[in-house]
């Protein structure tokens, strides 16, 4: 019972409303999935060219890294 | 759970009285917005690393300077945490309105903020007529119009 009680707490605890004044810290260009969208293209054509895949990344390899 | 964590601010609707709203500004004067009254205001919520609230600045300083003549008060209340953060932004876009600072952000729970810029327009009896999410030079035109209207009315 205590250990439930203790688990709920602590899993409300990571639920927290971020209001929209306070995505200050979200909107530095360090929280981006890809915060230089050049470098993260030339990062998944070599990626998909190295792995001997293609597709699926929306950048175009034949994956001999030529294309 | 999650309901329980969630407490909804009440939001500030148009033909409602405005809520209250005293704060600082950058000289640690305290202003009150019912001090306003009397007046047609812009109230703008803005942060420093809102895209669309750099385009509003230079905006909203045309505004001030065409009609504060006809009783027009442009207040813009500043929710960053950090308050040199808006001091930065202010040095790159200058404001010739005033600027109050709300680091907290309870005026913004209390009037309801759902997005980065909002601005409400508060007639001269002190009802919101409108409020307006984000902002975008190409409505800025229609934005215009509504204010001059309102300044029309007594």
């Amino acid at each position: 019972m205590r250990i439930c009680l203790l688990l709920s707490m602590t899993l409300l605890a990571g639920c927290a409303t971020v209001q929209p004044w306070e995505k200050g810290h979200l909107a530095k260009p360090i929280m981006a999935f890809d915060p230089d969208p050049l470098t993260a293209r030339q990062h998944k054509q070599i990626y998909t060219s190295k792995e001997a895949a293609s597709g699926g990344q929306g950048v175009g390899t034949g994956g001999c890294g030529c294309n | 759970m999650l309901t329980l964590a969630w407490v909804p601010a009440r939001a500030a609707d148009t033909g409602v009285p405005a809520p209250a709203l005293r704060l600082l500004d950058g000289q640690g004067r305290q202003h009150d917005l019912a001090g306003l009254r009397g007046k047609v205001v812009y109230l703008d919520f803005w942060a420093s690393w809102c895209g669309p609230c750099r385009q509003s600045f230079p905006w909203m300083n045309q505004l001030q300077q065409r009609h504060a003549k006809d009783g027009l008060a442009v207040v813009a209340v500043n929710l960053d945490t950090e308050a040199k953060d808006a001091a930065t932004f202010l040095a790159r876009y200058p404001a010739s309105f005033s600027v109050l600072y709300d680091a907290a952000g309870a005026s913004a729970k209390a009037w309801g903020v759902k997005a980065m810029p909002s601005s409400y327009l508060i007639d001269r009896q002190g009802a919101i007529r409108s409020r307006h999410i984000g902002f975008r030079p190409s409505s800025a035109a229609e934005l215009d119009a509504q204010i001059a209207a309102l300044l029309q009315t007594p």
